[in-house]
Order: C-alpha cells, then sequence, then structure tokens
C-alpha cells in the first residue's frame, strides 16, 4: 500500500458487534502510521464509537454518513484511502458510490454470515479483507493485519 | 438525506436490493434514466450500483433510496423538476 495521509472508515449499520471494535483497531492503526482517520456512519453507528472511546484516543475525527457522502459528492473533500464497512447489500452499494465520488484508494471490509457471498458482488476494483464473523473480531483483525 | 423522508413517498419495493430495483424499473416503466452514483435528486445523492436506474412515471420519478441499516427501497415520488433535469441530461 501507498503512503497515506488520510483515510476514511466508512461504517455500515451498526447492528453486527465485530464493526465498533475492528473501526477503532484500523484507526489506531493507521494513526501510528501518521494517517489522520476520519470515522463515517450513522448516528448510531457514530454514537457507539464514542461510547466506546469516550475521550477520543482512537476516533478523533467523526462525521454523520449523508454528510460525509454529500461533502465527497459535491468534492468539497477526499481522501487518499477509504476503508469501507460490508456486511449487506446496501454497503455494497456505498462501496461503488464511494467509486464514483471518490479518488480514494478503496478496501471492502466484508464480514457477517454472508461475507464470502457479498464479496463475491462487488464488482469495482479494491482490496477485500474478508471474514465471516459477526461476533467475534479475531478472524478480521488478522486479515487487516494482513494488509496493513 | 432526512429530506425525501419528509416528502410524500410511496414504497414500491422495501428492504429489497440494487439489483432489483434496476430490474424493476427496467420492466415496467419505458421512459428511463441511467444515472452514477452520487446523483443529485430531491437535494439528496443517491447511493447505488452502476447504472442506477431511474424511471419515470407520469410526473413521478422511481428510483432506489438506501439506508444503511434498512437496505434498497424504491421509492416514487412527485418530481416534475426532477424529470425536467433528467430529460435536459442529467441522466442518459
Amino acid at each position: 500500500m501507498t503512503r497515506l495521509n488520510n483515510a476514511l472508515l466508512l461504517l455500515g449499520c451498526p447492528e453486527l458487534p465485530v464493526q465498533t471494535g475492528i473501526a477503532l483497531y484500523l484507526a489506531n492503526k493507521l494513526a501510528k502510521k501518521d494517517v489522520g482517520v476520519t470515522i463515517a456512519g450513522t448516528m448510531s453507528a457514530i454514537n457507539l464509537i464514542k461510547v466506546s472511546d469516550p475521550e477520543g484516543n482512537y476516533a478523533k475525527k467523526m462525521i454523520d454518513l449523508d454528510r460525509c457522502i454529500e461533502n465527497l459528492a459535491e468534492k468539497r473533500m477526499d481522501f487518499d484511502s477509504c476503508f469501507v464497512f460490508i456486511h449487506n447489500d446496501a454497503g455494497i452499494s456505498y462501496l461503488t458510490t464511494m467509486r464514483s465520488i471518490s479518488d480514494a484508494d478503496l478496501s471492502a471490509i466484508v464480514f457477517g454470515s454472508d461475507a464470502e457471498l457479498l464479496a463475491s458482488m462487488i464488482g469495482v476494483e479494491c482490496e477485500k479483507i474478508v471474514a465471516k464473523t459477526a461476533h467475534n473480531p479475531i478472524p478480521l483483525k488478522k486479515k487487516i493485519d494482513e494488509v496493513l | 438525506m432526512g429530506c425525501i423522508e419528509e416528502m410524500n413517498y410511496e414504497i414500491i419495493l422495501k428492504n429489497t436490493s440494487f439489483k432489483e430495483c434496476r430490474e424493476f424499473v427496467e420492466k415496467n416503466f419505458k421512459e428511463i434514466y441511467k444515472v452514477k452514483p452520487g446523483y443529485k435528486m430531491f437535494n439528496v445523492y443517491l447511493i447505488g450500483v452502476p447504472p442506477v436506474m431511474i424511471g419515470v412515471d407520469g410526473d413521478h420519478v422511481v428510483f432506489p433510496y438506501t439506508k444503511p441499516c434498512y437496505g434498497t427501497f424504491l421509492l416514487r415520488i412527485r418530481g416534475e423538476e426532477e424529470i425536467a433535469l433528467l430529460r435536459k441530461g442529467g441522466g442518459t
């Protein structure tokens, strides 16, 4: 992976427990590489991050998902890299939308019971980090460690 | 994207997929426009997998609307201005 200055973590619906833990783990890992990290998500997804990291040690910048999409579509901001969290069909739609509205290098973090099927549906060029897990973050953590 | 939820909309398909929305629009409407994800309509930016299909049904537009926790809906909303923009070249 080339040198990054900033990265976006685009969260999906927070119904699967692994998402929040992996988002904070990834944010920390990127921060240690001097990458500025912004986390985008729904109100619930962002609130889970805030409650899990109340002093903002790992999640320093957060933005509402819809506002993030608007800012990217209007070219008011962009990122070197974007990690899209995917565990349902909507996640694929967000990943593909990112390809259209952003120049960021894309990575798809695919998890949940349908992870392999969802990964096979991805039609845009991106790094795929795939683990069939919903509760235990370790399989996904291992896959992230192989890439970053 | 709250404004769409405050509009007078009809849900044609709910908890569906982007693929089913595309197929439904292709099968059921004669006037169809293809737009890229991020296309702005009703002051929101459409989320989807290209080609995102928008159907015109009289003075209503039929288009996919995606929310992270609820999946994709196919909505029908009155939108003369949006139709005019599509006909003007907003879509292909």
